[in-house]
């Protein structure tokens, strides 16, 4: 597969444009901030609520995503002449579904910790709706080599959103960072009577609807953006 | 651009059968590791019952191996509290025991392992007792391992397990928070009846006081219940070898 992408990568260099010209960035970039899927478009909530209680698992689940958008987005584009239109959403359905099924084979066997706290959720990927989005969207009608950078950057959109909803969560929710007990430490320099009190809201699924919030606040009073 | 009916069929046909192919030959590949994995999380979660959940995190795969074989014995026993080494002419050992399929017959006819937690290179002189549980929760089974001291009364700890109980109510039951409120419990009652322990409805009071009442589960009444139940029924089909335990104690104490 990864010989297919360079040699595709070399075709297009050649007779269209450069690998990172400036259009290529913006497909990378665009959805980090200006289009992110999950505060501008407000999809994946039901993961971004479900996963951030804490930082490690929310990682393993962002590099699944981005493992899956990606592959699913390259997949689709190449076949997407072929793709008969009438039973197109079936096929995207059984391709995500099928790399979805390979990444959680691949976390039972290799990270059987991480299988068990995020098995229902890797799952849930298949009805993530940033995934089929871009596939309908983009790959369905442009080229392997585009749609792998468009997937990438949605990819990376959704996760750069619920590590930093994680962040907070489980600094809040539990004084850690990726299980480094961050406020026990803190405690202990001012003496042992000393503790800083967790927040029980934040582990739960409301506390990240709160962060969520105070996130896209933040962005739409920087950027301007106004829902029509 | 409409595709006549043979080419949708014969996509979906080759789809199907490279999509098919490709997770069939990934589940082949990996089934070893899987398998070993899930081996190693087992005794994982028995030994969890007796030590710190931070102490086995510490440890490395092959530590865990190694401590695992160091200081837990194990054997098999019958409803009777009998000793079962081989059925069908078959040897049987409490790791080969698979207590999910066991669940599926009635309790008398179930093998029931017991893993015993020693002291480093003396099986005999045995710290405290694990015995497996199983049940069901509200959408799936659920199990775990329940750990009692010498005196086969008081609960040195537990773990628990589920396959779908619900993210953040039910599934809290995999907790260190809710597994703690079991420890120091107590199964029989003064005049050594076997009562259990039950987790209570509502969750946030304060149950020291009473050895066989739990702290709740907020939200997931069906799978408290659940565990409820499934400690009950395990110690009643325990108890028969819990009685033999508790023999051999007082014979030693004289």
């Amino acid at each position: 597969m990864s010989t297919e992408t360079a040699e595709i990568v070399k075709d297009e260099k050649k007779v269209l444009e450069a690998a990172f010209s400036k259009r290529r960035k913006k497909l990378v970039t665009d959805p980090l901030v200006d289009d992110n899927p999950i505060t501008i478009q407000v999809l994946g909530i039901c993961s971004a609520l479900a996963v951030t209680t804490q930082l490690q698992p929310t990682l393993i689940m962002a590099l699944s995503v981005i493992f899956v958008i990606v592959m699913s987005n390259l997949v689709i584009s190449v076949l997407r002449n072929r793709i008969p239109s009438r039973v197109r959403i079936i096929v995207q359905l059984a391709i995500v579904a099928t790399l979805v099924t390979l990444v959680n084979e691949v976390l039972k066997a290799f990270a059987y910790d991480m299988y068990k706290e995020l098995s229902v959720f890797v799952g849930l990927i298949i009805t993530n709706c940033i995934v089929m989005g871009r596939l309908e969207a983009y790959a369905m009608g442009n080229k392997p080599y585009d749609s792998i950078l468009d997937g990438f950057g949605s990819g990376l959109g959704y996760s750069w959103i619920i590590l930093a909803v994680a962040f907070f969560r489980e600094l809040l929710g539990s004084g850690s960072l990726f299980g480094v007990p961050i406020y026990d430490n803190i405690s202990g320099l001012f003496g042992a009577d000393f503790n800083l009190a967790t927040n029980g809201l934040m582990v739960s699924p409301v506390g990240a609807f709160i962060i969520l919030g105070l996130i896209i606040w933040v962005q739409r009073s920087k950027t301007g953006y106004v829902e029509h | 651009m409409q595709q006549s009916n043979a080419y949708v069929i014969t996509f979906s046909v080759v789809l199907t059968i490279i999509l098919g192919l490709l997770l069939s030959g990934t589940s082949e590949v990996l089934k070893p590791i899987q398998q070993k994995a899930e081996a190693l999380d087992t005794k994982k979660q028995i030994l969890g019952a007796v030590i710190p959940v931070e102490e086995i995190a510490a440890m490395k795969p092959e530590e865990i191996e190694v401590y695992y074989e160091s200081r837990i014995s194990s054997k098999v026993v019958n409803f009777e509290g009998g000793e079962v080494t081989e059925k069908d002419g078959v040897p049987v050992t409490a790791e080969s025991v698979d207590v999910g399929k066991n669940f599926k017959k009635v309790p008398e006819d179930r093998l029931y392992p017991v893993f015993i937690f020693h002291e480093e290179g003396n099986p005999t002189d045995a710290i405290s007792y694990i015995f497996p549980v199983y049940g069901n929760g509200l959408w799936d089974n659920i199990w775990g391992f329940l750990a009692l001291q010498t005196d086969v009364n008081t609960i040195e700890g537990v773990t628990f397990s589920h396959a779908a109980e619900t993210p953040g109510l039910g599934a809290r039951i995999t907790s260190r928070d809710v597994q703690n409120r079991f420890e120091g419990k107590e199964i029989f009652d003064d005049s050594g009846n076997l009562v259990s322990v039950a987790m209570q409805k509502g969750e946030g009071r304060d149950y020291d006081g009473d050895e066989h009442k739990v702290d709740g589960l907020s939200g997931a009444t069906i799978t408290a219940v659940g565990v409820n139940n499934m400690l009950k029924n395990y110690l009643e089909s325990y108890k028969s070898y819990i009685d033999k335990i508790k023999e051999g104690n007082k014979i030693a104490l004289n």
